[in-house]
């Protein structure tokens, strides 16, 4: 295989790929290319379809109809030579946790048929990598949930992946953990790694992804950089408004006329502008006197909440 | 910090090298992780065969005084003691572990994720095992050795034949530790009804011809039976014709190719749906 023709086509495509378990459609006939060097996301709720995407691109799950090449190779009919050039970081990490770190990097290296004199300086790089040297010798049971998600972002790494699939990095972590983790993503895109990202977080879509899709009841349905999506399908700034939940809504149409559009949620309502200042100073001069209020710029939550009518986490 | 993607790669994981040793490779990891509880292994491995040659071959058999099939009763018992304890710890590795390995620690699905196929995990865990009861059969035979226990030269191979055994059993325990989703009574179930039947009435402290017929069967079903048998013929030149040589080693060849089998089929299951 010659590396400059692989790097001109697309390291994962998709069409029409659907997964169906009995009557329940998971993955409804969806499109997408990942370009090498690329970081893509897939943003979604809980039960979108993010995960079973993963898993037919690693081909653990059979997929009902539709074609998926993942660098030139279907994943069922070629799972190891597939799975060999991939790194799976799964939801949960799946560590053994009676080894220590050192010793699970190493384990996971042999199960691609790397030897030792390779594995050695390649283990002791990944642990600096995730900032765990000195936790080389600790068994996994005595790390911290943090050091347990850089460890299995490591073991993704050891057999220098094309692409790297992370269902849900961040999920369960603290926030000073999640920065720790987004900093050790971000060397990686910077490196050139092509990462595809699964997350419910819009915030970690934004810090990670060149571009995503969103995906909603096993459907795409909106696809773009984070920026090219906000344009366009919300405004420049959200102006949030709390009356009291029993009163929200009976203020909407007062505010119906002071903003582009509105979205009222049980705590809240929205109002979209381009100058979300005009907007709150437009409520308070109706005398209006909202509990609290916040104006900020818009952000993938709202995309989603315009494109499917709810919110990202329940 | 290193710039681990962008210099030039300096390995290539080699699908084709990991389609040839692939069970290997997995088997690795499951040796290391025994050796994790090596103290409790060894232990359990050395403490075994002294209490048990203590207490049926010295102590009851202080109180035989008669032969029991031709020779001494610590010498008749023997054998059947290294492969009923042999059979018991791998049944015990072919229950808790393999629900351990789909459900709580899940290293069968790490080990999906990588280029093994889920044959390759299965065989790889069934040589492990095998490393391991071959392990605890030659210690077993060792402190036996040191009682006086096993008198012919050809009693080296009960250790191969317990190992057999073991395997036997535990091939077919494995595919159906594969099947269950939640733990519930199945493995109290399985170690009551089926383990303990199979090791009481096995021929392991009295030959099954004196047990009444109608009970017979449970022995001719159990592994422990058939490794007992072969391994008396070789520790201390039981009778055995080769008929019953193939057939006893055909039984526990068919139930380890059988359990293998469904074992392939059920990890393929589990891991690719």
């Amino acid at each position: 295989m010659v590396a400059a023709n692989v790097a001109q086509v697309p390291v994962i495509q998709a069409r029409s790929l659907t997964k169906k378990y009995g009557d329940f459609t998971a993955v409804d006939a969806i499109d997408f290319d990942v370009e090498p060097g690329e970081s893509f996301g897939l943003l979604g709720p809980n039960g979108a379809g993010k995960s079973t995407t993963m898993r037919m691109i690693g081909g653990t799950s059979l997929r009902t109809s539709g074609t998926l090449t993942v660098a030139g190779l279907d994943p069922e009919q070629h799972g190891p030579q597939v799975r060999a050039q991939l790194g799976v970081v799964p939801q949960t990490d799946n560590l053994d946790e009676e080894l220590n770190a050192r010793d699970n990097l190493y384990i996971y290296g042999r199960y691609f048929g790397l030897p030792a004199s390779y594995l050695k300086p390649r283990v002791e790089e990944l642990l600096e990598f995730a900032q765990l040297t000195e936790k080389a010798k600790s068994k996994v049971n005595a790390l911290s949930g943090g050091m347990k998600r850089r460890l299995t972002i490591a073991r993704g790494l050891v057999n220098e992946p094309r692409v790297l699939l992370l269902d849900e990095p961040t999920t369960g972590l603290d926030p000073q953990a999640r920065h720790i983790l987004w900093d050790r993503l971000f060397r990686l895109k910077e490196d050139g790694v092509t990462l595809v990202v699964t997350t419910h977080f819009m915030d970690e879509a934004e810090q990670l992804c060149d571009r995503l899709v969103v995906m909603d009841a096993g459907r795409i349905v909106a696809e773009g950089s984070p920026a090219s999506l906000i344009r366009q399908y919300a405004s420049r700034e959200v102006c949030e408004v709390r009356f009291g939940s029993d009163r929200n809504e009976a203020m909407v149409h007062q505010l119906a006329g002071l903003a582009e559009r509105l979205e009222l949620l049980p705590d809240r309502v929205l109002l979209y502008a381009d100058n979300g200042e005009d907007v709150l100073e437009g409520i308070n001069h109706l005398g209006l006197n909202p509990l609290t209020s916040l104006v900020r710029r818009s952000s993938l939550e709202d995309v989603f909440l315009r494109l499917t009518g709810r919110s990202l986490v329940d | 910090m290193t710039d681990l993607a962008t210099r030039p790669s300096r390995v290539t994981p080699d699908a084709a090298r990991v389609n040839r040793w692939g069970w290997w490779y997995f088997a690795e990891y499951q040796i290391k992780g025994f050796r994790a509880f090596a103290g409790t292994i060894v232990a359990t491995a050395l403490g075994n065969p002294v209490l048990y040659l203590a207490a049926m071959g010295i102590g009851l058999g202080g109180m035989i005084t008669q032969q029991v099939g031709g020779v001494d009763y610590l010498i008749f018992v023997a054998p059947a003691l290294l492969v009923s304890t042999v059979v018991t710890t791998a049944s015990g590795l072919g229950m808790w572990p393999i629900m351990s390995g789909f459900k709580w620690e899940k290293y069968y699905f790490s080990a999906g994720a990588t280029p093994l196929t889920p044959g390759q995990i299965v065989d790889g865990q069934t040589v492990a095992v095998g490393a391991r009861l071959l392990a605890q059969g030659l210690v077993f035979w060792l402190v036996g050795l040191a009682f006086g226990a096993f008198p012919d030269a050809w009693s080296w191979l009960v250790v191969p034949i317990a190992t057999l055994a073991g395997l036997a059993f535990f091939a077919p325990l494995m595919a159906y530790s594969a099947t269950l989703e939640d733990e519930g009574l199945q493995f109290n179930i399985v170690g009551r009804f089926i383990v303990m039947p199979m090791f009481l009435f096995a021929g392991t402290f009295f030959p099954l011809e004196s047990m009444p017929s109608y009970l017979r069967w449970i022995g001719w079903i159990s592994p422990i039976w058939h490794g007992t048998e072969l391994s008396r013929a070789v520790s201390f030149g039981q009778d055995l014709s080769i008929a019953r040589i193939g057939l006893h080693s055909g039984f526990l060849v068919t139930l380890l190719v059988g359990g293998l089998a469904l074992s392939h089929r059920n990890f393929a299951k589990r891991l690719i749906s």
